[in-house]
């Protein structure tokens, strides 16, 4: 069984990022980027199904510049077997990636993608259900728990008000939530081996794919700050605070 | 032209924030019609009907849409989607497994989580758990969005929309529902609680998280939240987490209790009416969204804010 992960450079979550000052777009010149946490959780839980003897192959994708390369590494580092970059400089939006996607799905023939379900940057979470139909596929999004029985993935989804489990056919598309796994630690000796290992790179040209951005981003800006607050001093005060708000009644 | 509103439900009752979705659906100034599938869904859609704003409910019913697998739900919001102007759905678990996969096979783009929807087809949406704000465009025929519905008031009653079927396309049968574990609660939900007290990894264990939390959440009628510290650690089910890769809310009063602060918990509460903050640390980040701070010892201070209200 073939798995296809796909991986985003993002952000790191622990930057606080900037507004550039025409307030165009934000400024992320020179700051850390890392692969998106919920695609590590992917990358992790192909790893174990290959651990536990399901999966024979796991390719990890990644759509973007050559700086992209980092987070490949970081997935050949964690264990992914080989790495595709797929380059372009042109940006990326969900629906655009997803047509990617869908053609290096028809060359790699993967049994199941996994896709992390929501990227941290733009938090969009709509590229694993864009891909699932565009492939025709089923789809299991926002996984806390994953079991190949059959042809079949058996899946918890985490959703309002609880979890629900369900099977999809393979193949299929599945979308990580963090619970899926706790993902392991990459060692500085497996960083250097994978530094090593091959990267295949390939133009998003050659794909044959409609990346053009559908959406236009007008401005961005800050979110309503709040009005300051006041410290208090003691459950009291709290007490009498909440109590002229008209919280208590 | 009309807006479509993919309308979420339990089988049993509409989702209180599909009111919520029928206010943004108004700007556009068009007729609003209701999307609801599912099994048997008479009663939800008199409900429906009843929404004020609301035009026409459509009904469909088959028993393969008992249990509202995303690839069933697509197919029909793409049936009935191109003679529609606007598809919305509420930013919740729901239509964010449905609305992409409906828009792919559109082949337009789609707008997650609005919180503003401005004239022209743009809109405002949180990116980098919503320490930005993106002013986004959209010159898709068909505008598929999700909405905050924090940020939209309830449609009240009062309508009589009138309501029609639409038969179900065949059911897709690559997926199968399997079973669902419901975290049963006499709590108010915490998506439409009035109050939510709120609780992180400085609880200690899902004992005190009880312990110390239930009792003041009870006193005040309040919905429980969590930090993903707390669900991960065991403390809280995962249903609860409050934040970038949780739930939203914006109740009048948050009480955040042994609570960080992290930007992407804050994403799932900055909204909020109040803030209240209970935290050892005097330079815990959760005190720059707090109306009311406390710094005090949790343990100290929950009992005694239980006691003294009455
Ligand atoms: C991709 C991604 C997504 C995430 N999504 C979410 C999300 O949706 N929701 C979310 O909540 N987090 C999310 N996180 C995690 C987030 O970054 C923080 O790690 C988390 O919110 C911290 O939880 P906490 O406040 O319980 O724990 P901590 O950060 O450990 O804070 C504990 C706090 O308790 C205080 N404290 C300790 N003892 C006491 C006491 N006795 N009395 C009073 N105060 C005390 C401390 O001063 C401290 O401020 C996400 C992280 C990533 C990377
Ligand atoms: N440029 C990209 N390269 C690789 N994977 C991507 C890219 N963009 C999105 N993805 C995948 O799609 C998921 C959801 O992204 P999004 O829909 O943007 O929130 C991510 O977690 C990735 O797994």
């Amino acid at each position: 069984m073939k798995i296809l992960v796909a991986v985003k450079r993002v952000v790191d979550h622990n930057i606080q990022v900037r507004i550039k000052p025409d307030g165009s777009d934000v400024d992320i010149a020179g700051v850390k980027m890392s692969i998106n946490p919920f695609d590590e959780n992917a990358v992790e839980e192909a790893l174990r199904l290959k651990e536990r003897g399901i999966a024979t192959e796991i390719v990890a994708v990644s759509f973007g510049t050559a700086a992209n390369q980092d987070v490949l590494r970081h997935a050949l580092a964690m264990g992914a077997d080989r790495a595709l970059l797929v380059e372009t400089e042109s940006e990326l939006q969900p629906l655009g990636v997803a047509k990617l996607l869908k053609a290096v799905v028809e060359r790699v023939q993967p049994d199941i993608v996994l896709l992390g379900k929501q990227a941290i940057d733009d938090d969009a979470g709509q590229t694993g259900q864009m891909l699932a139909a565009l492939l025709g596929v089923g789809q299991g999004t926002f996984i806390s728990s994953l079991d190949i029985e059959g042809d079949e993935a058996i899946v918890t989804r985490e959703i309002d008000g609880g979890t629900e489990q369900v099977a999809v056919k393979l193949p299929a598309v599945l979308t990580a939530d963090l619970r899926l796994n706790d993902p392991r630690f990459v060692k500085l000796p497996n960083l250097m081996m994978a530094k090593k290992k091959p990267i295949e790179t390939l133009s998003a040209a050659e794909l044959g794919a409609d990346i053009a951005p559908r959406l236009k981003q007008v401005k961005v800006s800050e979110p309503p700050a709040r009005k300051p607050g006041i410290r208090v001093n003691d459950v009291q005060e709290l007490i009498a605070k909440l109590h002229e708000e008209g919280m208590l009644s | 032209m009309s807006v479509l509103i993919l309308a979420e439900h339990d089988g049993i009752a509409l989702n209180p924030a599909v009111n919520h979705a029928v206010t943004a659906a108004q700007h556009w100034g068009m007729p609003v019609h209701l999307l609801i599938a599912g099994n048997d869904t008479n009663v939800i859609a008199q409900a429906a009907a009843e929404i004020s704003g609301v035009a026409r409910v459509i009904r469909v019913d088959a028993a393969h849409l008992e249990h509202a697998l995303a690839e069933d739900l697509a197919n029909i919001v793409v049936a009935l989607g191109r003679d529609y102007q606007v598809i919305l759905g509420v930013h919740g678990a729901y239509a964010r497994n449905v609305l992409p996969r409906a828009a792919a096979l559109l082949d337009v783009a789609m707008v997650s989580d609005a919180v503003e929807i401005l004239p022209g087809n743009t809109y405002v949406r949180p990116v980098y758990a919503g320490s930005v704000y993106s002013t986004v465009q959209n010159d898709e025929a068909i505008q598929i969005v999700t909405v905050r519905s924090s940020r939209f008031k309830a449609a009240g009653l009062g309508g009589s929309a009138e309501i029609v079927t639409f038969d179900a396309p065949p059911a897709f049968g690559k997926s199968r529902w399997i079973g669902r574990t419901h975290q049963h609660s006499d709590r108010p939900a915490l998506g439409s609680a009035r109050i939510v007290v709120s609780g992180g990894r400085s609880l200690g264990s899902a004992e005190k998280f009880d312990a110390v939390l239930t009792p003041l959440a009870d006193k005040l009628d309040a919905a429980l939240g969590a930090t993903r510290a707390a669900v991960d650690a065991g403390y809280a089910p995962n249903d609860i987490q409050v934040g970038q890769t949780g739930v939203v809310v914006a109740p009048d009063l948050y009480i955040a209790v042994g609570v960080s602060g992290a930007v992407q918990h804050t994403y799932g509460m900055k909204d909020s009416k109040i803030v209240v903050a209970i935290n050892q640390d005097p330079d815990a980040p959760i005190f720059q969204v707090a109306d009311y701070g406390l710094v005090a010892d949790l343990f100290d201070a929950v009992p005694k804010l239980t006691a003294a209200i009455h």
